[in-house]
């Protein structure tokens, strides 16, 4: 462990790098599922197959959609960010789609009834009520992609897989388990943090 | 039959018992309905006879013997339990569910079969029809008949029947409670029934049962505790239209008199002579009469009824507005 | 590429074989191990209230560690090859399965256990009679979810020397040998995707009829 306090700025770097690549994956995954559940919700039909695609998406091994990339898109942040997004759609849809789908029929009516556009609907009364429900899906998503993330290290697209992969690779246990606990770290504390956030807005709404 | 003595039962962490030293006597074929506001301890008082509920205090004799002493499995398997929540079983068909305790008995399968056939009859369901379906493909009222058949499946000496129409609507409620005492008539048995409603009670039960805070009120026919509740509690709880609920219990033989001739009376003026006391009560005011002949089921005329024998029949029940 | 990948397929088939073989047994022994611990452990956690709020929160938090972290710690614990990897994706299998299994069982009318005991059933009957049967589809769902996580997982065992189809990509990642990319990749994607549907169609089989969604 000696090896640590010297290296924190490498384990800094590496920390930094996952979160950013967790975040832009994420968040550009967050803005795909947004418009398309949206697009499901006015249109009912194309719903199934969207659901069939994206769960096929998350079934493959992360691994192996990784490889499958490499031939189209090379090494790097490249392909690992189109895999993770591809792993977080089929949550996120389903999500979005399932909070904006049990707004109670009588409060939309209501919100209608008032004189509100779709999209004054959307954001001042659908957003707000599903928002418990998608914040599940973002901490699901989020949670799955910290831990495929540290694969993708293995593309070179950095991040704390790096220090596991290096140290399985040297033989060098601190690296290994400085990498996986962080990785793990980060991951049971977006999960602890986002499930809090997920309760608050319960709770609020139950008031 | 069933003996309830000084039952009692203290849950641990309370400072008053749910039942405190209950005792009643339920006769053999009879049904004894425990009455009371919520909370009174109903529930418990039922499942400390099938021993879901260990007494803390008193005992029970059944057909005498004491129950504590008794194996609670082979004990259950001699009573019927049905519970509001009914509780089929999913994942088994009606017949698989109204199969249970036979099945438990060990029966062979032939006579299950007719068993179940001969339950889903007799609660008014088509076996052909219902027997391979799952619970969740019945109405609530169905589900309720088959929470029935399924307890006396076993064809037990005793029912254990904790509100078990009180999760139906009105309608179909009124049609369970009429066919239940149409299959009491035809298979005898004793019969503990909890409800919280007392026309339910007045209607079910050979005696009444009031209970308050785990204590006995009063113990009595359905009659007695109307003509003579024994407190204000009772009095109350039974509602101020007692007197008229008196009159659902007689039948108009029990009030007529011998046919005295009676020539004022119109020709549509007769009631027959196993309506209530009530229903003639009711032809009177909506005919203006004073008096309505009595018919028996062959249009013979048998006697007499009037609003004076009706009104001394009430006579010492009224109850003044508070 | 594509033909290039068949051609190195039909030219190593021991080597395939081989890889497809273990990644089937590392597969099938964890989730195996792991069905036989924490199903029945799960099912017992649903007796003891106090007990499963601790359990069922450490299973919640082990689920969102990272399979790599969990293969990865392996290798200064037990060295490299087919055991540690065995014990990594044993590890990775038991929370949803100890998950599903208590509330599997947590989930089972109330109502209907009680009319069950007080029919006379013993506690063995309802549990083997009741409990079990409405809890199962519950129960396997778990072990459909550990089954394609610990296929994907058996992947990355190429990583601690675990052997498997995730060696094909791991040398044609090292020596960018692209159609080798694709004998590792497809036919380990195909896995997964088989084994989701394998284990759904269990799960269809192993649901009572009359507890089929839309059947009736
Ligand atoms: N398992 C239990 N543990 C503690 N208290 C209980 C339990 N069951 C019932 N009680 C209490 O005993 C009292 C009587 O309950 P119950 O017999 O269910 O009433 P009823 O059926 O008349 O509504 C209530 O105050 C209730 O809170
Ligand atoms: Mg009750």
């Amino acid at each position: 462990m000696q090896w640590a306090l010297t290296h924190l700025d490498d384990i800094g770097w590496a920390t930094w790098e996952h979160a950013v690549l967790v975040s832009v994956s994420v968040a550009v995954a967050f803005l795909i599922s947004f418009a398309v559940a949206i697009w499901a919700s006015r249109q009912p039909r194309v719903y199934p197959p969207i659901m069939g695609i994206t769960a096929l998406l998350y079934t493959i091994p992360s691994l192996a959609l990784f490889a499958l990339l490499i031939p189209l898109v090379g090494l790097g942040r490249v392909p690992a960010i189109i895999g993770l997004v591809a792993y977080s759609l089929l949550i996120l849809i389903r999500n979005i789609a399932t909070g904006l789908r049990e707004v109670p029929a009588d409060v939309v009516e209501a919100a209608l009834g008032m004189g509100m556009g779709p999209w004054q609907l959307l954001l001042t009364i659908e957003m707000p009520l599903a928002m418990p429900v998608i914040i599940a899906g973002l901490r699901i998503a989020t949670v799955t992609v910290i831990g495929i993330a540290t694969i993708a290290a293995y593309i070179n697209a950095g991040g704390l897989g790096t220090l596991i992969f290096t140290g399985i690779a040297q033989d060098f246990p601190a690296k290994i388990v400085v990498g996986a606990g962080l990785a793990s770290g980060m991951a049971v504390g977006a999960d602890a943090g986002l499930s809090r956030l997920e309760r608050r807005l319960r709770a609020r709404r139950a008031a | 039959m069933i003996l309830l003595e000084s039952l009692t039962k203290l849950f641990p962490g309370q400072a008053t018992p749910a039942v405190d030293r209950l005792s009643l006597e339920v006769p053999a074929g009879q049904t004894c309905v425990l009455i009371g506001p919520s909370g009174c301890g109903k529930t418990t008082t039922m499942k400390m006879i099938n021993r879901l509920v260990e007494p803390t205090g008193g005992r029970i004799v059944l057909a005498g013997e004491d129950v504590t002493g008794m194996d609670p499995v082979a004990l259950r398997r001699r009573m019927g339990y049905v519970i509001q929540q009914i509780g089929l079983f999913p994942h088994l068909t009606i017949g698989e569910n109204i199969a249970t305790v036979p099945r438990l008995l060990g029966w062979p399968a032939p006579r299950i079969g007719a068993r179940v056939d001969e339950l889903l009859t007799l609660v008014g369901m088509d076996p052909a029809i219902h027997r391979a379906r799952y619970p969740r493909e019945l109405s609530g009222g169905q589900r309720q008949r088959v929470g029935v058949a399924r307890a006396l499946a076993g064809d037990p000496p005793v029912m254990l029947m904790d509100e078990p129409f009180g999760a139906i609507d009105p309608i179909t409620r009124l049609r369970l409670q009429n066919e239940f005492l149409r299959i009491l008539r035809t298979i005898r048995k004793t019969v503990v029934f909890v409800t919280h409603d007392v026309d339910e009670a007045i209607k079910m039960g050979d005696r009444i049962a009031i209970l308050r805070d785990g204590r006995l009120v009063q113990y009595g026919t359905p009659d007695d505790i109307l003509a003579h509740p024994a407190n204000g509690f009772v009095e109350e709880f039974v509602g101020a239209d007692r007197a008229l609920k008196r009159l659902d219990l007689v039948t108009v033989r029990e009030v007529m008199q011998a046919d005295s001739g009676a020539p004022t009376l119109p020709a549509g003026a007769s009631i027959r002579h196993d309506a209530t006391a009530k229903e003639a009560l009711s032809a009177m005011l909506a005919m203006d009469q004073e008096g309505l002949r009595v018919v028996d089921a062959n249009g013979r005329l048998v006697g007499l009824v009037s609003l004076s024998g009706i009104r001394r029949l009430i006579a010492g029940t009224t109850t003044l507005p508070a | 590429m594509v033909e290039a990948a068949w051609a190195y397929l039909l030219s190593h088939p021991k080597l395939f074989r081989d890889a497809l073989v273990t990644h089937l047994t590392l597969s099938g022994c964890a989730l195996a191990i792991a069905t036989i611990l924490a199903a029945p452990l799960g099912i017992i956690l649903s007796r003891s209230p106090r007990a499963a709020l601790v359990a069922i929160n450490a299973a919640n938090v082990a689920r969102t560690v990272p399979s790599l972290a969990v293969l990865a710690i392996m290798l200064p614990i037990l060295g490299t090859g087919f055991a540690p990897s065995l014990v990594a994706l044993t590890l990775l299998a038991i929370p949803p399965i100890l998950i599903n299994a208590y509330v599997g069982i947590r989930q089972v009318d109330p109502d209907a256990i009680e009319s069950a005991v007080g029919m006379g059933m013993t506690r063995l009957q309802v549990m083997a009679r009741i409990e079990l049967p409405v809890a199962l589809p519950v129960i396997s769902a778990g072990v459909r979810t550990a089954a394609v996580q610990v296929v994907a997982g058996a992947t990355l065992a190429a990583f601690i020397g675990g052997g498997g189809l995730g060696d094909f990509i791991t040398s044609g990642i090292a020596l960018m040998q692209l159609p080798l990319l694709l004998v590792g990749a497809v036919p380990i994607a195909l896995l997964a995707v088989g084994t989701e549907l394998l284990f759904h169609l269990l799960e269809r089989t192993l649901t009572p009829r009359g507890m089929r969604p839309g059947s009736s």
